[in-house]
């Protein structure tokens, strides 16, 4: 049911972890199923200089996680926030309908960290 | 041990079995060979339909019943439908109020949904935390115008065994019919409908090492029952359609081994059962047995274990060569926990973790030490992908 891109995320998910002194911190519970993400980024010159996460959920959303912090990585934050749901299924060669709703999760955990992040630095 | 000597532990034998070489065997001349009408007067008929009920015969043994007391249907689904929906429809002028336990499988509990849009009544019996029916609250349940109570003997998700025959006497006292579901328990315990004193029981040729698409409904003497499918006289006139005769006897044929091998396989069963459990017991922690610790059918382990999901659990077994089932929403296409879960009190983070082993004379030990292995590997790389796990080792 998934492509060989989830299932590559999915087993070998390395961005996973957790960022001491993280710069922001994005939670968000799935509203459809329960589970939870957590987002955690580092900020350089206005650019995502690190990115991690921690996800309880199905496959579909740890895959999601990881490619999410990957493309992230890198990006200024102008640009991490235009990551959305479908840029997100894509990169993963699509996602089962009934699994888009993880990749919103996804999309929405690094959006509310960075949010955080920019709350903590213009108040 | 190296991964590669185990790349296929089947381990999900609620959900099929394989069928028996012997059944195949006795199946194949049915197809071809004998393939006559059993309806029809001629030898080759006449032949076929005698075939039918010696296999007839034989299922009906597997549960101690009459031969004449044995509809053959294509499912087990099937068989729970014409017990629910048979019963209500035969007797709505008696009364139109109906006794399910919050635990039914789909083809129980959906045919209960169907008849309540058909103006019946239907009371949905909560369990215990062990998924078990109480007696008191069963009888408090029934009215003067109950005319069906249907209780499963086996939960095929949790393994919790029913105390059928406290059920169904409280029943007989009422005079109310009582069926039961025994698809997951049939095979697996001794089934005996004298025993349960039950008046309707399904079963199921998938359970047994029959090939799937064949099950029978057990219904005692002459009750009446409104056919679901209409059509000729088969089947005493309770079931219309050609007889699927290679499949009849295949479910014979099936019966006649489970009956030959039931107490070799439930003591194998409940070693790989122990084993299980107490290696999970042992190896890791914040888990918690689903279903009742002792009452549970020999061949059965569910877990929910913390901090993880189920879909991500069976996934990665399954890149082990382990195959298991979960009841977790995000593994079921309406994303729903599922409803046995539920109603046994589990609380939805817990529920996600769910896990289901469902073993068959074929598992060896060797195996199950494979997968207590793989298992506890598994958790441990999805607990430390899950911010609960962080939480939960901050306590
Ligand atoms: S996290 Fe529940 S369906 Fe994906």
């Amino acid at each position: 049911m998934y492509s060989e891109k989830v299932m590559e995320h999915f087993s070998n998910p390395y961005n996973a972890g957790v960022i001491e002194n993280a710069d922001g911190i994005g939670e968000v519970g799935n509203p459809v199923c329960g589970d939870m993400m957590a987002f955690y980024i580092k900020v350089k010159d206005d650019k995502l200089a690190d990115v991690k996460f921690k996800t309880f959920g199905c496959v579909a959303a740890i895959a999601v996680s990881n490619i999410v912090s990957e493309m992230a990585k890198g990006k200024t934050l102008q640009e991490a926030k235009s990551i959305t749901k479908k840029t997100v299924a894509n990169a993963l060669d699509g996602l089962p309908k009934e699994k888009m709703h993880c990749s919103n999760l996804g999309a929405k955990a690094l959006a509310e960290a960075i949010k955080d992040y920019e709350k903590k630095k213009y108040g | 041990m190296k991964s590669l000597d185990m790349k296929n532990v089947y381990m999900d034998h609620a959900s099929a079995t394989p069928v028996r070489e012997e059944v195949i065997e006795a199946m194949l001349p049915y197809f071809d060979r004998h393939f006559g009408n059993p309806s029809t007067v001629y030898d080759m008929g006449s032949k076929v339909k005698q075939v039918i009920e010696e296999h007839r015969a034989k299922v009906a043994k597997l549960i101690s019943a009459k031969s004449q007391e044995i509809i053959f249907t294509s499912s087990g689904a099937e068989a729970n439908n014409l017990a629910v929906k048979g019963v209500a429809l035969s007797l709505q002028k008696k009364g139109r109020h109906i006794i399910i336990s919050a635990i039914e499988h789909h083809s129980v509990l959906n045919s209960a949904r169907f008849l309540e849009r058909m103006d019946f009544e239907v009371t949905f019996l909560p369990v215990d935390e062990y998924g078990l029916v109480d007696s008191g609250r069963l009888s408090r349940a029934i009215r003067s115008d109950t005319i069906l109570v249907s209780i499963m003997h086996a939960n095929n998700e949790i393994g919790t065994i029913q105390p059928i025959s406290e059920l169904s006497a409280i029943c007989r006292e009422k005079g109310v019919l009582f069926h039961t579901d025994a698809v997951a328990s049939v095979g697996n315990i001794p089934v005996d409908v004298n025993a349960l004193n039950v008046d309707l029981l399904s079963l199921s040729g998938v359970s047994i090492g029959a090939p799937k698409g064949i099950g029978a409904l057990y219904f005692r003497n002459n009750l009446r029952l409104m056919p679901l499918i209409h059509g000729g006289i088969q089947e005493s006139g309770r079931r219309g359609g050609t007889e699927n005769v290679p499949y009849i006897v295949g479910l014979g044929k099936a019966s006649v081994l489970a009956v030959e091998e039931l107490f070799d396989k439930m003591n194998h069963l409940e070693k790989l059962r122990s084993l299980i459990i107490s290696g999970v017991r042992e190896r890791i922690e914040h888990v918690k047995l689903t279903g009742h610790p002792d009452k549970r059918l020999p061949g059965h382990a569910s877990f929910c274990i913390e901090a993880i999901e189920g879909e991500a659990l069976i996934y990665m077994l399954n890149q082990h060569g382990i195959y298991s089932n979960t009841g977790s929403a995000c593994a079921s296409k309406a994303l729903k926990t599922s409803p046995v879960l539920v109603a046994i009190g589990t609380p939805p983070d817990l529920a996600q973790g769910s896990i289901v082993f469902t073993m068959d004379s074929s598992n060896k030990i060797e195996e199950i030490e494979y997968v207590m292995e793989k298992l506890c590997l598994v958790v441990e790389k999805l607990r430390s992908l899950s911010p609960l796990w962080r939480s939960k080792e901050g306590i």
